[in-house]
């Protein structure tokens, strides 16, 4: 653990304030809490958001595991968890069962969460709303009186448009029934996931400012049509590697000639399966 | 009919703009299935008035009641912001002048009309392009231009496309800015023919602000005639034009270029 910086980083005040914003959220699902954002030693838009999450709930007895879209091993997952066992001294793992805090960008890990368990989202535009209204006064009164037509305007335009829903990611949510929520970048795959998930989820704009949460058992419901369900993405084949048909399936250029496979994109899900295979 | 059964009661409304501008005074009542004309030059006061009865400014005096479905009178400044708000996607619609400021330019023509079936809960996609059809025939736009933007839309085009989606979940009550403004004669007459009888046909209560004659005269039953914030004279539509008491309708009407 690094000298010179105070635990996680962050300073105690900080980390009070975001707890604070946290708890709010939590009693508040799906409710966007303004707190005030920090600047991180790395840039907007690669995970500010999560990490000030992260610092401010992580302890010395946690044991963290970050994933970039799915892997462990990509660069802001390995410097982002590495960021963390310098200030914090935590340990760190890449297994999601021995993981207490998982800090994550654009996927839900595959295998199913536990109660104790702790999902920090990496949030880039934090409004459902936004595309269909830019003000922000105007969106801020459209949640307080739960005025969501607009939402179901813009997967009307999908129908219309590409014969049915062709949102395939930060597909809305209506959280507890109440509160309609951006999930973050996820692929609509994941979305069932977050329904009455025992894990807690955490969800990080540090750009935009916003701090949102859905606590353990939390109904999490995708909107659709009555006469165009929602439903997730679904592939041909099953995983190249580990042979798993019921995983997010990333596809992966493997030559200049454009041969390519498809791969779990959830690595350690994929190696623990190869692992049982072998 | 007697003022138990207005739609619309306005008292003494007066909205200025640091002392000067906007409307005072204004007073009158609307029956349903009636269109009220306001005509007036230019910063007579007309859309600050058109906006304080449709409840989006606030007035300085005076009460705007509305008669709800169910028959209660309303006090449209008194009641809380969800209320107003849902009054303003059930019961009222707002036809913009440019039809820019009331349509969605991102989403198409289907969407548009959807829009206010979604905000009050149908959740049924083919229902709900349905209704979006029948409306785009409604207005005379061709039904395979159902998902272009309105983007591709002549202005006469947008501004049907306006009016369908106002009018999709039945209003009662329409405010109209100019709805034939900036169009061309020949679309003008097509537009107002269409508006007359949807009007009719839906027993529609309206108020028309222009400051077209013409059109006030070809929609209009009854006339307000605004100046200064003030108005100053009103009357059956037939009766105002024909006969103008005041000094500013004699010359308002007079100012009218012989076609």
């Amino acid at each position: 653990m690094s000298k010179g910086y105070n635990f996680a980083y962050l300073d105690e005040q900080t980390k009070r304030m975001i707890r604070r914003a946290i708890l709010k959220g939590v009693a508040i699902p799906g409710y966007q809490v303004p707190f005030a954002s920090r600047e991180m030693p790395l840039p907007y838009g690669w995970g500010t958001g999560g990490i000030q999450v992260t610092a401010s709930v992580i302890g010395p007895n946690d044991v963290l595991k970050v994933i970039d879209q799915g892997a462990d091993d990509t660069t802001n997952a390995v410097s982002i968890r590495r960021f963390f066992a310098r200030t914090a001294g935590v340990k760190t793992t890449e297994r999601t069962s021995e993981a207490s805090l998982i800090q994550t960008r654009h996927r839900i890990p595959e295998q199913p969460l536990k109660e104790g368990q702790i999902l920090v989202y990496q949030v880039p535009i934090p409004e459902p709303l936004r595309w269909m209204e830019p003000r922000e006064t105007e969106t801020r009164k459209m949640h307080a009186l739960a005025e969501y037509g607009v939402m179901h305007v813009k997967l009307y335009e999908d129908i219309a448009r590409f014969g049915r829903i062709a949102s395939s990611y930060n597909y809305p949510v209506l959280v507890h029934g109440r509160y309609v929520m951006a999930p973050s970048p996820i692929p609509k795959f994941d979305n069932p996931k977050m329904d009455r998930m025992p894990a807690l989820q955490l969800f990080g704009a540090g750009r935009e400012k916003r701090i949102y949460a859905v606590p353990p058992y939390t109904s999490v419901k995708s909107l659709d049509f009555e006469d165009h369900p929602f439903e997730v993405q679904r592939w041909d084949k099953p995983c190249e590697l580990c042979g798993a048909s019921d995983t997010y399936l990333d596809e992966v250029i493997t030559d200049d000639q454009g041969a390519r496979m498809f791969v779990c994109s959830d690595s350690d899900a994929c190696q623990e399966r190869q692992k049982g295979a072998a | 009919m007697s003022e138990m059964d207005a739609i619309l009661s306005v008292r003494d409304v007066a909205k200025l703009y640091g002392g000067r501008g906007g409307c005072k005074e204004v007073s009158f009542d609307l029956w349903p299935g009636e269109v009220l004309g306001i005509v007036g030059e230019s910063g007579s006061g007309k859309t600050t008035l058109l906006d304080c009865l449709s409840g989006r400014r606030t007035p300085d005096a005076g009460r705007i009641m509305y008669r709800g479905r169910d028959g209660e009178m309303l006090d449209v400044h008194a009641l809380s912001e969800p209320r107003r708000r849902l009054l303003m996607r059930t019961d009222w619609g707002i036809v913009h002048q440019n039809p820019r400021d009331g349509l969605r330019m991102g989403v198409s023509a289907g969407a548009n009309i959807g829009e206010r079936l979604m905000a009050v809960g149908a959740r049924h996609y083919g229902q709900i392009r349905g209704s979006a059809n029948d409306w785009l025939e409604r207005v005379e736009i061709d039904e395979n231009r159902i998902d272009d933007r309105p983007m591709t839309f002549s202005g006469g085009m947008q501004q049907r496309l306006q009016i369908a989606r106002n009018l999709v979940n039945g209003p009662r009550l329409v405010f109209m800015d100019e709805p034939t403004g900036g169009l061309d004669v020949s679309v003008q007459a097509r537009l107002l023919d269409l508006l007359r009888r949807l009007v009719r046909e839906m027993h529609l209560a309206c108020i028309i602000v222009t400051h077209d004659l013409g059109v006030a005269r070809l929609l209009a039953h009854r006339l307000m005639v605004m100046k200064d914030g003030r108005v100053i004279e009103e009357g059956l539509t037939d009766q105002v034009l024909d006969d103008p008491h005041h000094p500013y309708t004699q010359l308002l009407v007079s100012s009218v270029l012989p076609a």
